[in-house]
């Protein structure tokens, strides 16, 4: 608490009590722990992506490209200051509630689900900024009011997490409106929900699960349900997913077949092996030794993005940088627990070791967030 | 402002303690689901580390058999009967092929490509997976395969594959003995061990390709090769190479028999000749022949109903199943009997008139001679095979005493040899007729049986195995197709041993001296029956002509009406064999309404014995060679 004595409006002497190296990464607004956990992370994507790729220099070419994209995005959105954001907060949310609802009307269709909005130079999937858009406008508006929220309050917030939530379960894309809904509500959490109406509404959930069953799920996620809970009662069918990536874990064993040795991936068994099942691979390679050294590489950015969230200086940052990192927790859970049979197939990545674009760039302007939460901080200015 | 500024720290205050509450909370929850996570990879990794490497092995392992080769077939000489050889199948990989249409119209033009082929190519597609090689042709000969060969740059996706397949490169010849293989059917493959022929798609049918199928066949081989989730073969671990059949060489004298063959060309019948010493078959007979090179590839439905419903019947083995009235060749043996038993002495005479009566029967029972043949003893009965002195005999030795002597010599049973489906024939007795018929014996019956009518029923194999016993002296031997067997090409030829069978008791061996001088007197003597051989013979035989009449259809009933007048004519039969003094082939032969046995049967017999004694023809069997190039065109 020393240095809040200090009347400077600077964030100098923060940086003073840095190292010469850490104060450069700070004047450009990264935040030197968290990039190191992330540039860490994504190397061994690429170590993965080289074996699952089946030694494909074309596709690690083009996620290199997206991943040094994806680095712009992240530095770019470290320069923004959270208050900037948080002005920007309405605005983001009220164009990507607009967009989702276009994407209904007159969308893309592709793989059997309307997601995307084609720009004209681009397609976008605006369900992606609504990743960003829906805890910054959460913490926003309850930010506004001392906290713990009122129950008015309460009740838009989470209007404002369900509408998005249910146009992008409509699509249909379970895995993403299932990480919207729990961004917003991290945020409600954290901000203070009281313990009695999150178990009442986790009952209320719970009874109202069989109508969520017949009316609101597609056939496909249904049976992905279903076959999550047996899925030997179709091996070849939509249990082959499962069953495959079981055996590629299991026959991994402690110490893994060894880089490029992986037989369930190499010889084909393991479907989507460089997207959403990579991790597949990885633990048939590496081993459960290997897969320690990955989980604990996310336990460090994870953690380092509590401390971020801890250090905030105004409740707005604090909900924002803890909802985001609660989410990418998410992630990470929701991806691994699918592909070791824990939990059903929805479509999520394995943030920043799976193949693929979009997703990537979203985490990584996250990430932006935390590093611009972290290094914008200076003395509370009345 | 103090006021307000106080009021908001406080809140800030709250707020803080409630977010790391929270946040605490969060914290914990996550520690949790990280152990669940662990706790899960740890049950995946370590606990059931075993179960899961086994399911990984088991996906992308897979065994696949190797065939073996099947065994060659030779001769006893070592000419070769039954080969592999390569045999090329044009396939097609639809994965490797850019535009279907335009490459079968390529093939059309460079080779004939039927609707059937096309037809069955695109429904063998539909079952395949894209990179397996679907068939479109087979059986390419040579000249389509280097068209292709030379266009292969335009094709592809296509491929000539090369496997190995039965042929018979003597073609015709000993088709009944050698047999066939051919594809493997529902009901063999039921009956089969299902792992030794899992790579095998034929199988021995009839002949010695069937007898012995297990030894040709040999054991099948496995390779244990790496396959991805679509089941393409990346890599071979490791095999176990397959045993290949053993090598089978018969008795059989492909010279003697392409004799037999020729000589026999124009008719229907059998021949078997035997060497009386061991039981040898030296040749195997059955005319008319079919090329068993038709069965290997499937035989069209045109040739097989050629085959099978023509009224000669070339696939009906007649040197094993063609049971036949013996004739007056079962005179020797039933004369044998009467000496043998006490009942008739070597010098009893009998006036011959041409008929013959007895007691309780109205009907005169004619001899082949009109005048008879004056005073006759067994020699002269035999030699010019005097009926009346037969039925004489017969009459004193009783059916029961007949039937159980010819029993003695294997007349009436299986003869054992080394090939399926033998028939037994038919030696006739008073109980036989009691329990078949349920009718007494009549004593008509008993003279006809005397001169080899009747009832009795007799294949060409037992026909030469008892001459083959009587030029022994009694002694006897199961016929034998096998002569030895080879592991591989240049080891050893292991021969396998003569299995003797129960030898006819001699009780004075002058009895059997009388009775085939009698034999030899048929063809050296002036008025013998087969005297028509002994011109410029080289050796001397003894034999036994026989003339069987045919009574009925009852046999071949499928015979057409206008057919009836041929198939009334005589059987033609001979039995004997040579030399006189030191037997080593023995011989019997029927020619279907041949006629006369001495006539017809005769001449034959001795071309045979020629061959195999004096080895005349120096190549017969390259003629055979040539003529089934020919045919197989």
């Amino acid at each position: 608490m020393n240095w809040q004595s200090d009347s400077s409006s600077t964030n100098f002497r923060e940086e003073n009590r840095l190292s010469a190296g850490r104060r450069l990464f700070y004047r450009f607004h990264i935040d030197l722990p968290l990039w190191i956990g992330i540039i860490l992370l994504s190397a061994m994507g690429m170590v993965v992506l080289y074996s699952a790729g089946d030694k494909s220099v074309e596709l690690l070419n083009r996620q290199f490209v997206r991943l040094f994209i994806a680095f712009i995005v992240m530095l770019a959105v470290a320069q923004i200051n959270p208050s900037t954001l948080k002005h920007w907060a309405p605005w983001m949310y009220g164009i990507g509630l607009l967009m989702l609802i276009a994407v209904l009307l007159l969308g893309e269709v592709g793989k059997g689900a309307q997601r995307w909005l084609n720009l004209g130079l681009f397609r976008f999937q605006p369900s992606e900024l609504m990743k960003i858009a829906v805890p910054i406008m959460v913490a926003w508006y309850l930010a506004e009011a001392p906290l713990p929220p009122r129950r008015g309050r309460l009740f838009i917030a989470a209007i404002m997490v369900i509408v998005p939530t249910l146009l992008i379960a409509k699509q249909p894309d379970l895995g993403t409106s299932v990480l919207i809904a729990s961004s917003g509500f991290f945020v409600l959490l954290l901000a203070g929900l009281g313990w009695k109406l999150i178990f009442s509404v986790t009952a209320l959930m719970a009874a109202s699960a069989p109508i969520f069953w017949n009316y609101l799920l597609h056939d496909y996620q249904r049976q992905r349900i279903l076959t999550f809970i047996n899925p030997e009662t179709d091996p070849l069918g939509s249990g082959y997913h499962i069953i495959q990536s079981t055996i590629a874990i299991g026959s991994g064993g402690l110490y893994g077949k060894g880089w490029l040795n992986g037989t369930q991936a190499h010889l084909d068994f393991l479907p989507e092996r460089s997207t959403d099942f990579v991790f597949a691979v990885f633990s048939e390679e590496f081993g459960f030794l290997g897969t320690l050294v990955l989980l604990a590489l996310y336990i460090a950015v994870i953690s380092r993005g509590i401390v971020i969230a801890v250090n905030a200086q105004d409740t707005f940052s604090r909900l924002v940088a803890g909802s985001l990192t609660l989410t990418f927790f998410v992630y990470v859970f929701v991806n691994i627990g699918m592909v070791s049979g824990i939990l059903p197939v929805v479509g999520l990545p394995l943030p920043l070791i799976s193949y693929g674009g979009t997703s990537m760039v979203t985490i990584m302007a996250a990430f932006g967030i935390l590093m611009s939460i972290q290094t914008h901080r200076r003395l509370v200015s009345a | 402002m103090a006021f307000d500024n106080q009021q908001r720290l406080k809140d800030h205050f709250h707020e803080t303690m409630i977010f790391n509450q929270r946040t605490l909370i969060a914290g914990v929850i996550m520690f949790l689901l990280l152990i669940l996570l662990l706790s899960r990879l740890v049950y995946l990794q370590i606990t059931n580390q075993q179960h899961y490497a086994t399911l990984s092995d088991n996906n992308r392992v897979s065994i696949r058999p190797i065939p073996p080769t099947r065994g060659l077939i030779f001769d006893r000489n070592g000419v070769l009967l039954a080969q592999n050889l390569p045999s090329f199948t044009l396939e097609i990989v639809p994965e490797h092929v850019e535009n279907l249409d335009k490459t079968l119209a390529t093939l059309k033009q460079l080779i004939s490509i039927s609707d059937e082929d096309l037809k069955r190519f695109h429904k063998n597609r539909r079952k395949k997976r894209r990179f397996e090689g679907v068939p479109l042709r087979f059986r390419l000969n040579e000249e389509e395969v280097a068209r292709i060969s030379v266009q292969q740059d335009q094709l592809d996706g296509v491929l000539i594959k090369a496997q190995l397949s039965r042929h018979y490169p003597q073609g015709k010849l000993a088709s009944h003995a050698v047999g066939y293989v051919s594809r493997i059917n529902e009901n063999e493959l039921q009956k089969l061990n299902a792992s030794n022929y899992s790579a095998t798609t034929h199988i021995g049918k009839v002949g010695i390709e069937r007898t012995y199928e297990t030894l040709l066949h040999g054991s099948v081989g496995f390779q244990h090769v790496e396959t991805n989730a679509q089941g393409r073969v990346l890599r071979v671990l490791d095999r176990t190479l397959p045993i290949s059949g053993k090598n089978l060489f018969l008795n059989l004298d492909s010279k003697v028999q392409a004799i037999a063959e020729q000589s026999l060309a124009d008719n229907n019948g059998a021949l078997v000749a035997i060497d009386p010493r061991d039981g040898s078959v030296l040749a195997m007979v059955s005319v008319p022949v079919y090329d068993p090179n038709l069965f290997v590839h499937g035989i069209s439905s045109v040739d097989y109903k050629a085959l099978s419903t023509s009224p000669e019947r070339p696939l009906f083995n007649r040197a094993l199943r063609g049971q036949y009235p013996p004739g007056s060749t079962v005179k020797p043996f039933l004369g044998l009997a009467g000496l043998e038993l006490n009942l008739l002495q070597q010098h009893h005479e009998l006036d011959c008139p041409g008929w013959y009566m007895i007691k309780s029967d109205e009907r005169r029972y004619r001899d082949w001679k009109k005048e008879g043949h004056a005073d006759t003893d067994l020699f002269k009965a035999i030699t010019e095979s005097c009926d009346v002195f037969f039925y004489d005999l017969s009459v004193t030795l009783g059916i029961d005493n007949m039937s159980s002597y010819l029993a003695k010599f294997g007349l009436g049973q299986k003869t054992g040899i080394d090939i399926r489906g033998e028939l037994a024939g038919l030696n006739p007795s008073r109980e036989w007729k009691r329990r078949n018929r349920n009718l007494p014996w009549f004593p008509g019956e008993t003279l006809i049986t005397g001169i080899g009518q009747g009832f009795m029923l007799t294949t060409p194999i037992q026909l030469a195995s008892a001459t083959a016993a009587i030029a022994m002296m009694g002694e006897r031997y199961k016929p034998r197709m096998l002569y030895g067997i080879q592991d591989e090409q240049k080891s050893p030829i292991i021969k396998t041993q003569a299995k003797p069978l129960k030898a006819v008791p001699v009780s004075d061996e002058k009895n059997w001296r009388y009775v085939i001088d009698a034999m030899k007197n048929v063809v050296h003597g002036l008025h013998g029956t087969a005297r028509g051989i002994k011109y410029n013979l080289k050796y001397p035989i003894a034999g036994k002509t026989g003339t069987a009449q045919v009574f009925g259809i009852a046999q071949d009933a499928e015979y057409k009406k206008e057919e009836i007048a041929k198939k009334l004519q005589d059987h033609a039969l001979f039995i004997g064999y040579a030399p006189f003094d030191d037997p080593k082939i023995a011989v019997a032969l029927i020619v279907e309404n041949g006629g006369s046995g001495g006539a017809v049967a005769a001449p034959i017999v001795r071309k045979v014995m020629d061959e195999y004694l004096l080895k005349l023809d120096k190549n017969p069997v390259k003629n055979v060679l040539e003529n089934s190039g020919e045919t197989a065109q």
